[in-house]
């Protein structure tokens, strides 16, 4: 019982921080699988969600801040996508990842400008910022919210992934980009709506990650958005319950490594964890067996 | 086209370059060395908000007679110590007399250099790390000491508490942060207490675990000397775990970020500082007045009025930097740096005068605050010195 009283609270952590990673590589692994484009600024648009939040809480009542944070959010990734990376389409593979980098300097630099370099506080939102009592230890109730609106948000992705026409269409864009387009797919609006889901699932994670943390800099995505690539590239890139399990597995190895008092390694083991994956199995847990990636 | 459009481009950017330098006589430049970004951004902006304000109340100096214009030369050192090096390099260039700042000692200490290969004297505001100023002649400081403040806290937290062991919560690679936790350590255990040490990486934002890691230790206080952004997460987590032992940290977090950030919630905060509003009365209401003219300041101070230590003390910075102009009788950086070595300053946060080894102040008490959660102000608890 002392065991599990000291731990729980590690435990607790991992999955929340979990979840929200895995709403933030879903993003990544989808872009991916159907682009083969590792967008680096995926990480930065959750940031901005978040930022949104916080401005939009300072004129407006929560239940119009929080739908148009969701709205601008996607409204963003989409801009993103029409203005960095559709002119480069044909472009070799390395220039889209370039301009990527760019597009997250980009979000980064003017998220700088615009809260002139301090930290803003995010708005606590009622019933997830509350604390809550499990067993011994006490946590907030986004911790138990999170890793819920997790599975029911991945269960509905891979409902409208495995059984509706627009699903249809991602499914054979990611498999023969070129061969669905001459069957008279709109790959286009399939990318679109790929940056829409990626998009509205990093400003979920946002609302959930900075309940949590909340705190907002403008380099607050680079991190988690570093996390969550991993635990993109762990479960396989390109698969989706690859990219939530790696993610959940991300969040709880790091918490237990603190917990073990190895405060200092907790990150360098995320992305040590990347570095083997790569060695032993470059296609990750689920990957596909494709030849050519980056 | 496109050629044609870049070689404009460049052309106006030369033109910019030429338009700014504008020759006006008998000016005296003051370099503004602080960060207006990055993890320090908050506190950096509020002491340099004392330095305008002081700017502001006394905007000429007489030196050797003739009246000079003061112009405050600012960067941002983005609170790095990677990028410190050019921004000092930039303020050099611009022909200053003598620096102001920096907040954070890391930057300070990477910036010191710099100023020391130019020649241009450096007055330290709130850079408490012994470092700054050891075995160099040209960066002074007037506040106190890690040295002094680790021991101030950690008699604080005996003599308060009864504290036996405390767990110190650092950051890594940040020298003000891992300074002020040895030093806290040392006096701690010389005082027959134990100490939990962690450490958290740069851009962690998950203070779960080690607030866990804390309660499960049982420990007496928390004492975390980090930056005011880490500390808005560490309250709030405390907090939301129910945590029950009180927080100490140094004059970093004396800041109305982490009033806000505590405010309403149920935790103790305790930080030692250098100056208590309402220390004089004057000073307060003359700064209060200007910072609620300009909504640019407002914002720069955390969006209200609250006078920050580190405000106070880039306010007497300032008068400091014009005393030793006046004793130098130039502005010649060299003979600033000569005379900064006898100057003394009467300030609002206390008498200034500088130790003839190191030039650093000669400070020997320390204001303890506690953060009242229900107004969201600092309420006096304690002068401390050593025992």
């Amino acid at each position: 019982m002392d065991f599990i009283s000291k731990n729980l609270p590690y435990l607790l952590a991992g999955i929340s921080v979990g979840g929200q990673y895995a709403l933030i590589a879903i993003g990544y692994t989808m872009v991916y699988g159907i682009l083969r484009l590792i967008n680096f600024a995926h990480g930065d648009i959750f940031m901005v969600a978040a930022l949104v939040t916080v401005y939009a809480t300072t004129s407006m009542p929560l239940y119009l801040s929080i739908p148009l944070t969701l709205v601008v959010t996607v409204a963003l990734g989409l801009l993103v996508e029409r203005a960095a990376y559709k002119p480069l389409r044909n472009a070799p593979r390395m220039s889209v990842m370039i301009s990527a980098i760019g597009v997250s300097y980009l979000l980064q630099n003017l998220a700088l400008y615009v809260t002139g370099g301090l930290a803003q506080t995010y708005p606590a939102i009622p019933f997830i910022s509350g604390t809550v009592q499990i067993g011994p230890a006490t946590t907030k109730m986004v911790t138990l919210v999170t890793p819920v609106l997790t599975i029911v948000l991945v269960f509905a992705l891979m409902q409208l992934i495995n059984h509706t026409k627009i699903g249809m269409a991602m499914r054979a864009a990611a498999n023969d980009f070129e061969t669905s387009r001459l069957m008279g797919i709109k790959v286009d609006n399939v990318i679109s709506m790929t940056f829409l889901i990626g998009s509205f699932l990093a400003a979920v994670g946002s609302l959930l990650y900075f309940t949590n943390y909340a705190s907002v800099v403008p380099t607050s995505g680079a991190m988690p958005g570093l996390k969550a690539f991993v635990a993109a590239v762990f479960g396989g890139i390109g698969s989706i319950p690859g990219a939530v399990i790696g993610a959940f597995i991300i969040g709880i190895c790091e918490n237990i490594i603190k917990g073990l008092g190895w405060t200092t390694f907790s990150d360098a083991f995320t992305f040590a964890l990347l570095i083997v994956i790569l060695i032993v199995k470059p296609t990750g847990l689920f990957g596909e067996g494709a030849t050519d990636k980056v | 086209m496109k050629k044609l459009v870049a070689l404009a481009m460049c052309a106006a950017l030369c033109l910019g370059g030429v338009m700014t330098v504008s020759a006006e006589e008998n000016v005296v430049k003051i370099g503004v060395f602080e960060p207006a970004s990055g993890d320090n951004g908050a506190g950096g902006k509020q002491e340099t908000l004392g330095i305008q304000y002081a700017n502001s109340v006394a905007p000429t100096v007489e030196i050797g007679g003739t009246e000079y214009q003061v112009v405050l030369e600012t960067v941002d050192n983005e609170s790095s110590a990677e990028k410190a090096p050019s921004a000092a390099a930039d303020l050099v260039s611009r022909g200053v007399s003598v620096v102001l700042g920096t907040y954070g000692s890391g930057a300070a200490i990477a910036a010191s250099d710099t100023f020391a290969q130019a020649g241009v004297p450096a007055i330290g505001v709130t850079c408490t790390n012994p470092q700054v100023t050891e075995g160099n002649t040209h960066y002074f400081r007037i506040c106190f000491l890690d040295p002094f403040q680790g021991t101030v806290l950690a008699n604080f937290a005996k003599d308060n508490f009864e504290a036996s062991k405390a767990y110190v919560l650092t950051k890594l690679g940040d020298d003000y942060s891992a300074g002020l936790g040895h030093y806290f350590t040392e006096a701690f255990e010389g005082l027959g207490g134990e100490v939990i040490s962690d450490t958290f990486p740069e851009g962690n934002a998950d203070f779960t675990s080690y607030i866990t890691t804390a309660v499960n230790e049982g420990v007496d206080v928390i004492f975390a000397p980090t930056s005011t952004e880490a500390a808005q997460l560490i309250i709030d987590t405390a907090a939301s775990q129910g945590v029950s032992v009180p927080l100490l940290a140094g004059d970093t977090w004396d800041s109305n970020v982490i009033l806000n950030a505590a405010e309403g919630k149920d935790v103790q905060v305790y930080v030692t500082t250098f100056y208590q509003e309402g220390g004089n009365e004057e000073f307060d209401a003359g700064i209060k007045e200007w910072i609620n003219a300009d909504s640019t300041n407002l914002a720069n101070n955390g969006g209200d009025d609250t006078v920050a230590a580190v405000t106070a003390m880039g306010y007497d910075a300032y008068f400091t930097a014009l005393e030793a102009l006046k004793n130098a009788g130039s502005t010649d950086p060299a003979a600033v740096n000569e005379a900064l070595w006898d100057t003394t300053y009467t300030g609002v946060t206390g008498e200034i005068a500088f130790e003839s080894e190191n030039g650093d102040a000669i400070r020997d008490t320390a204001y303890v605050k506690v953060a009242n959660t229900e107004t969201g102000a600092w309420d006096f608890v304690a002068e401390q010195g050593v025992n």
